[in-house]
C-alpha cells in the first residue's frame, strides 16, 4: 500500500550526488522539514555516475538514476530524493528538471538546468537555491501522490522552463495541501 | 473531475515508461501497448481521448495503425511520434488524419503544448456535440407552430408530462410532427442536458433493430468489426424516442418489455449486463389499442408504454394554423437558401387553406420549399403550388364555379399558354378566350 500522506512518513532523506554547496543543502533541508513537517536527513552519496551517462546524448538517464536511488537509498516509511548537478534526460524528452515515482518512495532532481547562464541570461545565483527547493518539493509532491496542479502559484504546477519555476511558490496550494495532509 | 485518458503505443519500453510516468504525473489515465496489434485490441473495448503512436514499430507501423484507427474511430485524436522525421511521412500522417506529428526526443514544453492543444480539441468536440444536441432540441421546440385550440391543448399536455419520468405514446397521422413533440418533451424535462436518442423502428429489420437498440460486441455477427454501444446505452440519463413502435416484431416486443422493466440489457454477442437510466417516448400512426385487440401488439407492453398519450391533431383539423405555418416555412427556407423573404399571394394562401393535407405539416413544408425554389423570388403564386389533390368543393358551388375553377387550374398548369390549355380542355382558342372573359380569369 502506498504511503502518501504526511502523517505516514516519518522522514525525508536527501542524498546528494556531487553537490558540495553546503549552504544550498542546508536551505533545502530546513525548508523541506518546515513544509512537510517531518525530519529531514542529508547524506552524501559516493556512487559513480559514469554508468548513467549516455554518450550519444551527452546527458544522464534520469530513469536509471531514479531506479538506482530507489534500490540503494530508499527506506521504509520515508521518501528519498537524489540531488544531482548533471543534465538529466528521459528517452522521449530533451531534458527534465526532475523525476519521481508517483505514489512511490523515491525521486531525483537536478540543479544543472536551473541556472540562468544555461539560457543565455545574465547570471543571478540568488534565485538558484529557491528554484532547486521548488523542484525538490515538486518531486516529493509526486511521491506523496499529487499530480500536476492548474493553480499558477502552486508548487505542483508543471514547469518546463526556469521562468515557470520562478512564477510559482515554494509551497502547495490549499487543495494540494489538503490532499497531502489527509 | 473526469480524468483524460491516453494510450501510448511504442515498441521501446524506455519510451513507454518515460511517457507513462510523465502523463501519470500530469493526471492522465495512462495505458500502454508495445505494438499496433495490441493497441487495436485495447481500442476494441476502451476509449481514449488521445493516442500517441510511434511510427516505426515491428509488424504494423504507426501510419498503418493510424489508418486502421481512423477507419473505426474517425474522431480519434492521434499524435504520431518518431525518431526519424521526414517531410514525406509527416505529410502522409497528417493526410491520414493525425492530429500532429512530433520528432523525439522533444522539448518538454513542446509536449505540454501539444497535449494542451489536443485536449482543447477533445473538449471543443465534446462541447460542440452537446451544444448541437441542445440547439437542435431547442430549435425543434420552436418549430411547433400554431395558435389553434388543438395545438394549445397539446402543448399544455407536453408541459404537464415533460417534468415527470413517465412513458409517453405520441399518436397522430404521418407528417403531423410527432418527433417534434418528443423533442419538446425532452427539452422541457430534467433530462434535457443528456441525449435524446431517436430510433426509427420501421426502417430496420428485426436483427438490425436488436443490434441498434442493445449494441453489439465485436464479432457478434458478420460485419460487426468493432464493439458498438446500443441506443439504450447512449440514452443513459436521457430519453429514447422509438418512432413507429407498432412495426416491431413480436420477439422485439418481448425484449423491449423486459428492458423497460429492468432497465438492463446485454449487448448482442456479449455477456455483460449493462444498465441504463432512460425515459421512453414512443410514436405511432397506428391504432395500438386495436392492434392489442387483434393480438398483433402485446397488451402488457402497450400498458407499459401508454402511461400518457398525446395525440397530435392532423393539419386539416387546425386549418387556422396554416397561415402561421406558411410564414414560418417561408422564413425558414428563404434563410437557408439565402434568398430575400417572399410573400404569398392571397389566392395561393386560400388554396392551401382549402386543401386537406393528407401528408399534414410535412406536406405543407415540402410545398413551401418547392414553391420558393421554382417561384419568381418575390411572391409565391398559385401556379407555384404543386397540389396533387383538387380543392375540396362545397355543396353550394355551382357547375359554373366548377368550370371556372377547372379552367383556372388548366391555365395555371400550362402557364397561361392559351393554345395548349385549349387543347387540353378540348375546346378551341376562341371559346377559351370567351370563358376567360366570362369568368374574369386573370394571370
Amino acid at each position: 500500500m502506498a504511503i502518501n500522506t504526511m502523517k505516514q512518513v516519518n522522514q525525508i532523506n536527501l542524498i546528494s550526488f556531487g553537490i558540495t554547496d553546503k549552504a544550498l543543502l542546508e536551505i533545502l533541508r530546513a525548508e523541506i522539514a518546515r513544509i512537510f513537517s517531518c525530519k529531514v536527513n542529508h547524506k552524501e552519496a559516493r556512487t559513480e555516475l559514469g554508468q548513467f551517462f549516455d554518450g550519444a546524448r551527452r546527458q544522464y538517464n534520469a530513469d536509471s538514476l531514479l531506479q538506482m536511488v530507489d534500490q540503494n537509498y530508499s527506506k521504509a516509511e520515508s521518501k528519498t530524493v537524489g540531488l544531482f548537478q548533471v543534465d538529466l534526460f528521459i528517452p522521449i524528452l530533451t531534458y527534465i528538471f526532475g523525476q519521481a515515482y508517483l505514489n512511490g518512495s523515491s525521486a531525483v532532481a537536478s540543479g544543472y538546468r536551473l541556472v540562468d547562464e544555461r539560457y543565455g541570461i545574465k547570471t543571478n545565483r540568488q534565485n538558484y537555491p529557491e528554484r532547486f527547493l521548488k523542484e525538490v518539493i515538486h518531486e516529493l509532491g509526486h511521491n506523496f501522490g499529487l499530480i500536476h496542479c492548474r493553480n499558477i502559484g502552486c508548487v505542483m504546477q508543471a514547469s518546463t522552463y526556469v521562468e515557470d519555476i520562478d512564477l510559482k511558490n515554494a509551497d502547495f496550494c490549499p487543495v494540494c495541501r489538503k490532499q497531502l495532509e489527509q | 473531475m473526469k480524468k483524460n485518458s491516453i494510450l501510448i503505443v511504442d515498441d521501446e519500453a524506455s519510451v513507454r515508461d518515460s511517457l507513462y510516468n510523465w502523463f501519470l504525473e500530469d493526471g492522465f489515465e495512462v495505458s500502454c501497448a508495445e505494438d499496433a496489434s495490441k493497441a487495436l485490441k485495447i481500442l476494441d473495448h476502451e476509449h481514449f481521448d488521445i493516442i500517441l503512436a510511434d511510427i516505426k514499430m515491428p509488424g504494423m507501423d504507426g501510419l498503418e495503425l493510424l489508418r486502421r484507427i481512423k477507419q473505426i474511430k474517425p474522431d480519434a485524436i492521434i499524435i504520431i511520434i518518431t525518431a526519424f522525421a521526414t517531410v514525406d511521412t509527416a505529410v502522409q500522417a497528417l493526410k491520414d488524419g493525425a492530429f500532429d506529428y512530433v520528432t523525439k526526443p522533444f522539448d518538454p514544453d513542446d509536449l505540454s503544448h501539444l497535449i494542451r492543444n489536443a485536449l482543447r480539441q477533445v473538449s471543443l468536440k465534446e462541447e460542440n456535440e452537446t451544444l448541437r444536441e441542445r440547439v437542435s432540441a431547442l430549435e425543434q421546440v420552436e418549430d411547433i407552430i400554431g395558435e389553434s385550440q388543438a395545438v394549445k391543448k397539446m402543448l399544455t399536455e407536453v408541459e404537464q408530462v415533460a417534468q415527470s419520468n413517465t412513458s409517453v405514446i405520441i399518436t397522430g397521422e404521418s407528417g403531423t410532427g410527432k418527433e417534434l413533440i418528443a423533442k419538446a418533451i425532452h427539452a422541457n424535462s430534467l433530462r434535457k442536458f443528456f441525449p435524446l436518442v431517436s430510433v426509427h423502428c420501421g426502417a430496420l429489420t428485426e436483427s438490425l433493430l436488436e443490434s441498434e437498440l442493445f449494441g453489439h460486441e465485436k464479432g457478434a455477427f458478420t460485419g460487426a468489426v468493432y464493439t458498438r454501444k446500443g441506443r439504450f446505452e447512449m440514452a443513459d440519463n436521457g430519453t429514447i424516442f422509438l418512432d413507429e413502435i407498432a412495426t416491431i416484431s413480436s420477439k422485439m416486443q418481448v425484449e423491449l418489455l423486459r428492458v423497460l422493466e429492468s432497465k438492463s440489457f446485454v449487448r448482442v454477442g456479449g455477456n455483460k449486463t449493462i444498465t441504463s437510466d432512460f425515459r421512453v417516448i414512443c410514436a405511432t400512426n397506428r391504432d395500438l389499442k386495436k392492434m392489442v385487440n387483434e393480438g398483433s401488439f402485446r397488451e402488457d407492453l402497450y400498458y407499459r408504454l401508454n402511461v400518457v398519450n398525446i395525440n397530435v391533431p392532423p393539419l386539416r383539423e387546425r386549418k387556422d394554423d396554416i397561415p402561421l405555418l406558411v410564414n414560418y416555412f417561408i422564413a425558414k427556407y428563404c434563410k437557408s437558401m439565402s434568398r430575400p423573404l417572399v410573400n404569398m399571394e392571397a389566392a395561393a394562401m386560400k388554396r392551401l387553406q382549402d386543401y386537406d393535407f393528407p401528408g399534414n405539416v410535412r406536406e405543407l413544408e415540402n410545398i413551401i420549399e418547392r414553391a420558393i425554389v421554382v417561384g419568381n423570388g418575390k411572391e409565391i403564386k398559385l401556379r407555384d403550388l404543386p397540389l396533387s389533390k383538387p380543392v375540396t368543393l362545397s355543396k353550394t358551388e355551382s357547375l359554373n364555379d366548377l368550370e371556372k375553377q377547372h379552367i383556372a387550374q388548366v391555365l395555371t398548369k400550362y402557364s397561361w399558354n392559351i393554345s395548349r390549355a385549349a387543347q387540353a380542355l378540348g375546346i378551341d382558342r376562341v371559346t377559351l378566350y370567351n370563358k376567360i372573359k366570362k369568368y374574369d380569369l386573370k394571370q
